[in-house]
């Protein structure tokens, strides 16, 4: 976890030089809740106290990451609650929820508080964010897109720093590639094939960088608890999120998709992992021969 | 390239410990303690009674079956009882128990002038009589083994070198001290299956060893040296087959299914001590280390001793010792009693000043896949596990939780420190037994 953690500051750091404090105090704000909301639900129902796995920070600072800056700081600790106390912990706390935490924080203040939450506008930028300039057909600054440069959620806007916390956590071996891999390759086909504009490399680029997928793709995605385990699985896994955030983007009411996709992806898990049991060593060997036999027959 | 199997760990070796100490031969001081059941199969059938003389190498019990082996005094001396006694894995198992003379008088052995000239047939039934079992701790014996149903189907005899257990050193000092009866063992198995080559599997932490079977084998148009990546569990039979010939063997199969029969060392220079020399198992190498050991040794011993000697001989701190255990620290029991006798399966005892294990806390799950990157078998440990706790037994055998061939390196790698190669043990066996039943 404080691999994870360690990983997310280059956003984090990069989010606060770019929105200034208001950004640092959301994830203050939010990170506290967090970890006050664990606590107070390991007292109530008489459990060993479990903040110090450090879960319920990273599930602070990531809902932190993916808030506009302009949102109510009242709005962050709500949410911030609501994916303590009501994902995870009712579920039965660490590695028993069945969504993401922070990204069902999100998708919970997004339904709540619709307007706040796609108000982007802040005293660093203002006007759309450069999916919706995409959207509107408009021409955007991918340069700007890779830094970071743009408005949108706190963390999310910096495709560099995100990259430079994945290949911490891959070096680190806390993640691999398989997840991130489905999820990019499927969503750029996607993209591709329904966006409009071909594989054209400056919107494919433009669509990668813009909203949370680069923080979603590796970060929230390749959540253990809520990704399947088998290895075949990730895959699959990977690809249903990239399809259904192509879906969401291309076709929905709202310019991003990635949270919803994703925490759609993690009600698939269990069935995901059912199709993809891994055959066990020397059996494939066994029903290749029971199949030889029919035909034989 | 170090020829492998997908998954596995690579624990602390603690090998130099011992790996460089020369054997040590050890005599027993007291009584010699022969449990009846030392191998797979039926227990053997006591031929001597209480108060019978007996010499070194007599037979005291008889095979109860073909699955099973005879077992030999490796004493002179009286019989003083057959009785329960305690045996490595915390089992009371009905043992002859001998009061040795200390004189080692020794019955006369049928020695083979010329044992390569034998037909198939008597050299397995040399074996047979020397009640020789497979001696790297499943105590399958070796003359079943050696009868597969299709005899002309076997082409790789496997000598299973790679002692991959952390602290075991008793084959390493085999191949490095008398490497020579390794090789005439394998020779002899070579003379029953005929079609087959010899491959010898050593792990690449073992230099030394590969260049002493190396020499020994230059010219030998049957024989190979094949070099496995050091890993654990590079000795499992299943691992090794598919590191050696890229077979895959399941549960339901047997090595010779895929054309292979493995053996290990020790019991390949028993193999050659009975067909040449009419030798029955008395004797073999024990590895005694650990940090509780003051004085970690191999030990050439009689088996029948006992392991609370053999600690006492190396220096060891009751009092000291918070865990023992019988085998390697991946695979082995913990021992609540060492005065258990050393049979013909058992390679070690280890004593550590510190129980590691059980000072570890357990967390939750998070789901992190590490069981399943390193599980030799392709199994997902995690779920089994928690199908296990929850005793679902139909789940367990869908996600093919009897495939597990136990190693435990899941245990060895969850973060969360959760027991989950105990739990699918657990689970295994009341599957097993329920399907018995049916």
């Amino acid at each position: 976890m404080l691999i994870v953690i360690i990983a997310l500051l280059p956003t984090s750091v990069f989010g606060i030089y770019n929105f200034g404090l208001r950004a640092l105090i959301h994830m203050l704000i939010s990170v506290a809740t967090a970890v006050l909301c664990e606590f107070l639900m390991n007292k109530i129902r008489k459990q060993p106290v479990t903040v110090g796995d450090l879960s319920a920070v990273v599930t602070g600072l990531m809902l932190a990451l993916n808030v506009p800056v302009a949102l109510p700081f009242w709005e962050t600790a709500l949410g911030s609650a609501f994916a303590i106390v009501i994902v995870k912990m009712l579920f039965g706390g660490l590695g028993q929820n069945f969504m993401n935490p922070a990204l069902a924080g999100r998708c919970f203040l997004v339904i709540a508080f619709a307007a706040d939450m796609t108000n982007f506008n802040c005293d660093a930028y203002s006007g759309a964010t450069p999916l919706a300039s995409i959207r509107a057909g408009e021409s955007v600054n991918v340069m700007n897109m890779l830094i970071g440069k743009t408005g949108g959620a706190i963390g999310e806007t910096s495709a560099l720093c995100i990259l430079l916390g994945a290949i911490i956590m891959i070096l680190f071996g806390v993640i691999d590639l398989s997840i991130p891999a489905g999820y990019i390759i499927s969503f750029v086909l996607f993209m591709g094939v329904f966006g409009g504009h071909g594989f054209d490399s400056t919107y494919l680029v433009a669509e990668l960088c813009g909203g949370g997928l680069m923080l979603g793709v590796f970060f929230m995605a390749t959540d253990y608890v809520t990704s399947p385990i088998t290895p075949v699985g990730r895959v699959v896994y990977g690809v249903c999120c990239g399809v259904l955030t192509g879906l969401f983007r291309c076709f929905g009411a709202n310019a991003d998709g990635v949270s919803f996709a994703i925490i759609l992806s993690n009600l698939m898990v269990p069935v995901i992992e059912k199709i993809t049991v891994p055959t066990a060593f020397g059996v494939v060997r066994v029903r290749e021969v029971k199949k030889d036999e029919k035909n034989n027959s | 390239m170090a020829k492998t199997f997908r998954g596995g760990v690579h624990p602390y070796e603690g090998k130099e410990l011992t790996e460089d100490k020369p054997v040590v031969p050890y005599e027993p001081k007291g009584l010699m303690v022969y449990p009846l059941s030392q191998h797979i199969g039926a227990p053997a059938v006591p031929c001597v009674n209480k108060g019978d003389r007996v010499l070194r190498g007599q037979k005291i019990a008889e095979a109860g079956g073909f699955v099973s082996a005879a077992i030999f005094s490796s004493v002179s001396g009286t019989v003083q009882s057959i009785a329960p006694h305690r045996v490595a894995n915390g089992d009371m198992v009905s043992s002859i128990i001998i009061q040795n003379d200390g004189l080692y008088e020794e019955v006369i052995f049928d020695v083979a002038a010329d044992p390569y000239t034998l037909s198939e047939e008597e050299i397995i039934g040399k074996i047979k009589d020397a009640g020789i079992v497979g001696m790297g701790g499943a105590g399958f014996p070796t003359h079943v083994k050696l009868s597969p149903k299709e005899p002309a189907k076997i082409d790789h005899i496997i000598a299973n070198c790679s002692e991959c257990e952390p602290y075991l050193t008793s084959d390493y000092r085999q191949m490095i001290d008398d490497p020579g009866s390794l090789v005439e063992g394998m020779k002899l198995i070579l003379t029953v299956f005929r079609k087959a080559k010899g491959v010898f599997a050593i792990e690449d932490n073992k230099p030394a060893a590969i260049e002493a079977v190396s020499e020994l084998i230059k010219g030998e148009r049957r024989m190979e040296i094949c070099v496995l990546k050091t890993k654990y569990p590079q000795g499992g039979e299943r691992q090794l087959i598919k590191a050696v010939t890229g077979r895959e063997v399941n549960s339901k199969m047997l090595p010779a299914d895929a054309g292979c029969i493995v053996d290990n060392v020790a019991t390949l220079v028993a193999v050659f001590n009975a067909v040449k020399y009419g030798r029955p198992i008395m004797n073999r190498l024990f590895t005694v280390s650990g940090d509780a050991i003051e004085d970690p040794q191999n030990y050439l011993v009689y088996t029948g001793t006992s392991m609370k000697e053999l600690l006492e001989e190396a220096g060891n701190d009751p009092e000291k010792t918070a865990k023992y255990i019988s085998g390697g620290p991946m695979m082995g029991f913990a021992m609540f009693d060492t005065d258990v006798p050393i049979t013909k399966t058992n390679s070690s005892i280890l004593a550590f000043t510190e129980d590691e294990v059980s000072k570890n806390k357990t967390t939750a799950c998070i789901n992190c896949g590490k069981c399943v990157e390193v599980c030799p078998e392709r199994l997902v440990p995690s779920r089994l596990a928690k199908m296990a706790d929850h005793g679902d037994a139909a789940g367990f055998e869908k996600w093919y939780g009897l495939e597990c061939i136990e190693c435990g390196s899941c245990s060895f790698i969850c973060p969360a420190k959760r027991p989950l190669a105990q739990s699918i043990r657990i689970m295994k066996r009341s599957v097993l037994a329920a399907k018995r039943k049916k």
